[in-house]
C-alpha cells in the first residue's frame, strides 16, 4: 500500500455509518504490549530497537493477521508522509515524532492498525465508524490472540500485562469514542458534562489525541485506569456513558432548534458561506465551521451535503492531507490559499464535481 | 560486588558527577545511607527536579512520598535494575519504566503508585496461555536475557571469553525455549 493511494480513499471510521454516527464519530480501541526479551522503547538502545523492530514485523508477517496488513517503515519516511499517518489517525503523533526503528502495519480497510515501537514495542488499535465498541472489541481480541501465539508479551502474574507506563499496566487497554457535541458547546452545558465524566474517571481529549485542545468541538471519551477491572468491564465503563451523552447531546440540538432557531440557521448558514467562498482559511477555522455545517445538516438546516463528505473534508483539510492531495510542499500561507480554493472546489458545482475533485 | 568501604553485598551504585569528572561508589545498604546522608547534593538535586515539576516524574512522583522520609527517597532513588540498570530516580523523573524487570525489582515502590492511579494492584483481565509449551504465564525467565546480554557484553569488554560463551549459551538457551529453535533473536553475540 501506498501512501499515494490512501489519499484517493477515505478511512472506515470516516465514512459516517453505523449505530449513532450523527453523534459519535468513531469507536476505537488500543492496546499496550511490549515483548520480554527487550528494555522498553525509551530505555532501549539503537540495535534493541532495531532488534525489536524486526522481531515483531517478521513475527506478525508469519502469523494470520499479517496476511491482512501493510507494513509501513515509518523510520524512513519524509515528515509530511509521518503527519499524513497522524491526521488519519494511523500512528501517534508521539511515534510520529519518535527516532529510531519503528513501523505501522495497517490493514485495506485502515480498522487496524499495529504500531512497532512506539512507546510501548507494540500498540494496536482497531477503530470503527459509528458506536460499535463491542464490534471493536472483538476485533482487536482476535489480533491480540493471534499475535500473542507468536509474540510472548511481557506479563507478570500480578500485574498482568506489562508497560513501559505504570498507568497502562494490567489490560493496556484505551477505550475511546469521538463525539461531535456541537450543541453542548453552544448551550454552554460542555464544562458541566467534563466534570461529571472525571468523577467517574473517564479522560476527555479533543480530536488528535493526547494534549491537543478538542477543534470543532470534537472530543475523545476514554477510560483512564487499566488494571481490576476486565477488558470487557472497561469496554462497558465507556460504553456505558455513551448513551448518556448522546442523549444529552439531542436534547441540546432540539432545545437549539426549539428556541434559537433562526439564530442557529444564521450560524450554520454563514459557516457553510465562509466555506464556499473564502479565498484563505486556517485547518483550525476549517474544523470549527466544518462543525457547525456538520450540525446544520443533522439538524435539516443545509440540504446538500453529505455527512461522509464533512467527516472527509475534516481529515482531507489538515496541512500534510493537503500537500498530498496537491502534490507540492506548501508553507502555511499558501496552504491557507490552497485549502480555500480545495473547499470551494468541493461544495461549488454540488453532486457532480464532489466525486471528481482530487 | 563488595561494598568499598566494608564487606556486605554492594546494593546502590552511585555516579557522582563532580566539577566535570565521574566517581563512582558501590555501597552496602548502611554506608550508601550515611554517605548520602552527609552529601546534601543528592537530596537537594531530586527535590529541585519535582519542584520544577518535570511532566510525568512530578505527577508520578507524588504517591510515592507518602510515609516516606527524603532519606528513604534518596536511597531508594539510587536503586538500579539488575536487568536494564534503570534507577528509580530515572524512572521518577521520566515517568516511564525501564524493562518488565522493574515490575519485580521495585515491586514494593510500585505497588502504592500503581494502588494510586488505577485503585487496584490485581489484574484480572485477560491472561496468556501457554501451558501447551510447557511454559509460565509470567515472563520473568525470558526477562532475564536482558540482564544476561549486559553481562555478557561486559565478559567481552574484559576479554572474559569463556564467562561470554557461558552467558550466550544461557540466552540461546531461554531463548529457544520461549521462541522455539533457531527462531532466537539474533545480532547480539
Amino acid at each position: 500500500m501506498k501512501l499515494e493511494a490512501l489519499t484517493q480513499s477515505i478511512g472506515e471510521w470516516l465514512r459516517g455509518t453505523g449505530p449513532e454516527s450523527d453523534i459519535v464519530m468513531s469507536s476505537r480501541v488500543r492496546l499496550a504490549r511490549n515483548v520480554a526479551h527487550y528494555p522498553f522503547v525509551s530505555r532501549a538502545s539503537e540495535q534493541d530497537r532495531a532488534d525489536v523492530e524486526r522481531f515483531l514485523r517478521e513475527r506478525i508477517a508469519g502469523s494470520p493477521v499479517g496476511q491482512e496488513l501493510e507494513y509501513i517503515d515509518v523510520g524512513r519516511l519524509e515528515e509530511i508522509d509521518r503527519q499524513f499517518l497522524v491526521e488519519r489517525q494511523l500512528i501517534s503523533r508521539e511515534h510520529a515524532e519518535a527516532q529510531g526503528a519503528r513501523g505501522v502495519a495497517i490493514d485495506r480497510m485502515e480498522q487496524v492498525s499495529l504500531m512497532i515501537n512506539e512507546e510501548d514495542h507494540l500498540r494496536i488499535q482497531c477503530m470503527h465508524s459509528g458506536l460499535d465498541l463491542k464490534g471493536v472489541w472483538d476485533q482487536i481480541r482476535a489480533v491480540d490472540s493471534q499475535i500473542e501465539k507468536v509474540v510472548p508479551y511481557a506479563f507478570h502474574p500480578r500485574f498482568g500485562y506489562l508497560t513501559a507506563c505504570p498507568t497502562n499496566v494490567g489490560t493496556g487497554i484505551r477505550v475511546s469514542v469521538m463525539l461531535h457535541l456541537p450543541a453542548l458547546v453552544i448551550t454552554r452545558q460542555i464544562d458541566k458534562v467534563f466534570r461529571s465524566l472525571h468523577k467517574i474517571s473517564l479522560a476527555v481529549r479533543g480530536l488528535y489525541g493526547e494534549g491537543s485542545q478538542a477543534m470543532g468541538d470534537f472530543y475523545q471519551i476514554s477510560n483512564q485506569t487499566t488494571l481490576g477491572r476486565t477488558e470487557e468491564e472497561l469496554v462497558e465503563q465507556v460504553g456505558d456513558v455513551v448513551p448518556v451523552l448522546i442523549d444529552y447531546e439531542r436534547r441540546a440540538r432540539e432545545f437549539l432548534v426549539r428556541e434559537t432557531q433562526q439564530n442557529v440557521h444564521d450560524q450554520v448558514s454563514r459557516a457553510y458561506g465562509i466555506l464556499r467562498t473564502a479565498q484563505t482559511i486556517s485547518a483550525e477555522e476549517t474544523m470549527q465551521l466544518l462543525s457547525r455545517v456538520r450540525m446544520g445538516v443533522l439538524l435539516g438546516l443545509i440540504g446538500d451535503v453529505k455527512i461522509a463528505d464533512i467527516n472527509s473534508l475534516l481529515v482531507r483539510t489538515q496541512p500534510a492531507h493537503l500537500q498530498k492531495l496537491r502534490g507540492v510542499e506548501l508553507d502555511t500561507n499558501d496552504r491557507n490559499i490552497e485549502r480555500a480554493r480545495y473547499l470551494r472546489q468541493h461544495f461549488e458545482g454540488g453532486e457532480g464535481s464532489r466525486t471528481s475533485v482530487n | 560486588m563488595k561494598c568499598q568501604h566494608c564487606d556486605k553485598q554492594a546494593v546502590f551504585h552511585i555516579t557522582e558527577l563532580e566539577a566535570g569528572a565521574v566517581r563512582e561508589l558501590h555501597l552496602c545498604e548502611d554506608h550508601a545511607r550515611s554517605y548520602l546522608n552527609q552529601s546534601e547534593g543528592a537530596g537537594e538535586s531530586a527535590a529541585e527536579d519535582e519542584a520544577e515539576g518535570k511532566p510525568a516524574g512530578g505527577a508520578l512522583a507524588g504517591p510515592l512520598g507518602v510515609g516516606q522520609t527524603a532519606d528513604e527517597l534518596a536511597l531508594l532513588d539510587q536503586r538500579a535494575c539488575s536487568m536494564c540498570g534503570i534507577t528509580f530516580f530515572e524512572f521518577r523523573n521520566q515517568g516511564r519504566l525501564g524493562c518488565p524487570h522493574d515490575y519485580v525489582q521495585f515491586e514494593k515502590e510500585l505497588e502504592p503508585l500503581i494502588a494510586n492511579i488505577h485503585g487496584a494492584t490485581e489484574h484480572t483481565g485477560r491472561r496468556p496461555s501457554r501451558e501447551t509449551e510447557g511454559l509460565p504465564e509470567g515472563t520473568e525467565e525470558l526477562t532475564a536475557v536482558i540482564g544476561l546480554r549486559s553481562q555478557m557484553k561486559e565478559s567481552i569488554g574484559c576479554e572474559d571469553y569463556e564467562k561470554a560463551k557461558e552467558q550466550r549459551d544461557a540466552i540461546r538457551a531461554i531463548e529457544e525455549r520461549w521462541l522455539g529453535p533457531g527462531n532466537a533473536s539474533k545480532g547480539n553475540a
